[in-house]
């Protein structure tokens, strides 16, 4: 399945990459799927999104699938039938701050 | 004609500033990776263009960026620095036990002679090195596991290994200084440490003489004499002969002897640099005169140096690794502010520039001598 992840801008500009980044995905479409691709075809984003080795999310960033934030599911939840089929991204998001 | 590099590492970036030997006109390179903290960036002494930054994030956490081009262009490495064995605890502030967590690279020490070889000084404080360009990172557990670690606390900005110094004289001696913990030697290459703080006094610690718990700032060495250390701990400037065996006061006239960065004139061994604050609930210059004070009698005798500098409404703060010197002659000065300014100096300190103004606080300053 070829996945579309929109990064945060700095991540991006770590990659090198423009605009979504597209990910061969085999098996279930699950975050924890997208993000061992992700950090397979960018090692640089490795521990920049999840911690190295519990692979816990960091305290400020989010996943959001179709409108929906499902940072608190299941790292092995299947994602949205759009996010597999690639007609919607996934997305890492960046908690706002400021003030 | 020698060249100059400064390595300026701040709030959202760092800047690679560029001169010929006469100091005049800078050239200023950056952002370099723009919106990110940038704790320190230094360049190898063996191959000046091979560079390591501590580039880290509250969202994105830790990367390490290196370059072999003196800063043009850059690569990330290795950023996974995990703890050997079972972390444990140490104490949190309050007193009660807290788990040894990984926050961030405060300093990066290349070795004195191979490129590929770095030291990283984190929080929590343990001290990290890797032998192949920083592409991964093994910590030298025996720092952290002295029978002391589980009793050291964090200072007000965190519990930080921010100070590495190399003995070029003695293979294996390594000294670190640890915020609030102390100095810490090895001579052996980082396997065995032990404490060496004796004479230092920390009125801010339930036993103001105690082995280890004090807020150490920073140390400075000549390489020409190794066993010489100079001090700047939250309070007092202090001064060894004997690689911190034992240590004795040096603040002598200094206005107020709070303060962070220390540094040691490229040429001079016993004339020295500070940059006193007021103390550590203000963190600006006594009476907004920002003034770095020279001694060049290895401390004690102590005097201004206010030519060029900002003698009124200045408060501003020189932060621990914001100073550096270069090797020309004569002896080049620089320190970076939290108001975005560096200051030069081309003449040992006797009068100031700003080379670069307006950028976002600078936490580190380096300078690199090219040939």
């Amino acid at each position: 399945m070829m996945i579309r992840v929109v990064l945060p801008s700095h991540l991006r500009t770590l990659a090198h990459v423009d605009g979504e980044v597209k990910l061969d995905v085999r098996g279930p479409i699950t975050p924890r799927a997208i993000l061992d691709a992700l950090e397979a075809d960018y090692p640089m984003l490795r521990g920049t999104i999840r911690d190295h080795v519990t692979h816990q999310r960091r305290a400020f960033l989010r996943f959001f699938a179709c409108e929906e934030d499902v940072s608190h599911e299941s790292p092995d939840a299947p994602l949205p039938e759009a996010i597999a089929d690639g007609t919607e991204p996934f997305l890492v998001v960046g908690a706002m701050a400021g003030g | 004609m020698s060249r100059l590099r400064v390595l300026v590492g701040t709030r959202k970036g760092a800047f690679v500033l560029t001169s010929d030997g006469t100091r005049q006109q800078w050239d200023v390179s950056g952002p370099h990776f723009g919106g990110w903290e940038i704790y320190h960036l230094k360049g190898s002494p063996a191959d000046p263009d091979r560079l390591y930054a501590s580039q880290s994030s509250g969202w994105f956490g830790q990367v390490i960026q290196r370059s072999s081009d003196g800063g043009a262009t850059w690569e990330p490495v290795g950023n996974k620095f995990t703890y050997d064995g079972v972390p444990g605890t140490h104490l949190w502030y309050d007193g009660t036990p807290h788990p040894w967590e990984f926050a961030r690279v405060w300093h990066l020490e290349p070795s004195l002679t191979d490129p590929d070889t770095v030291y990283a000084g984190v929080e929590d404080a343990a001290l990290f090195r890797s032998t192949d360009g920083g592409q991964s990172w093994q910590e030298l557990p025996g720092l952290r596991g002295h029978e002391s670690g589980r009793l050291w606390q964090p200072g007000a900005g965190g519990m930080c290994l921010h100070t590495i110094v190399q003995d070029p004289a003695r293979e294996g001696r390594l000294f670190i200084a640890i915020s609030a913990a102390g100095v810490f030697r090895s001579d052996d290459a980082g396997t065995t440490w032990r404490p060496i703080n004796r004479g230092l006094k920390s009125d801010g610690i339930p036993d103001p003489k105690a082995e280890v718990g004090h807020c150490v700032h920073r140390i400075a060495m000549h390489r020409s004499r190794p066993d010489v250390l100079f001090m700047q701990k939250h309070w007092d400037v202090m001064r060894s002969d004997d690689a911190g065996e034992s240590w004795r006061e040096v603040s002598g006239n200094l206005p107020t002897d709070f303060g962070f960065p220390i540094d040691v004139h490229a040429h001079e061994p016993e004339t020295i640099y500070v940059v006193p604050i007021k103390s550590d609930s203000e963190h600006y210059p006594p009476d907004g005169r920002l003034r770095v004070y020279r001694s060049r009698t290895g401390g004690q005798e102590w005097e201004a140096l206010t030519k060029g500098l900002p003698q009124r409404h200045c408060y501003v703060n020189v932060l621990r690794d914001a100073m550096a010197v270069d090797t020309l002659e004569p002896c080049g000065v620089y320190f970076g502010t939290t108001g975005g300014q560096v200051f030069a100096s081309a003449d040992a300190g006797d009068s100031w520039t700003p080379i670069v103004q307006h950028l976002p606080a600078v936490v580190s300053v380096e300078v690199q001598t090219l040939s």
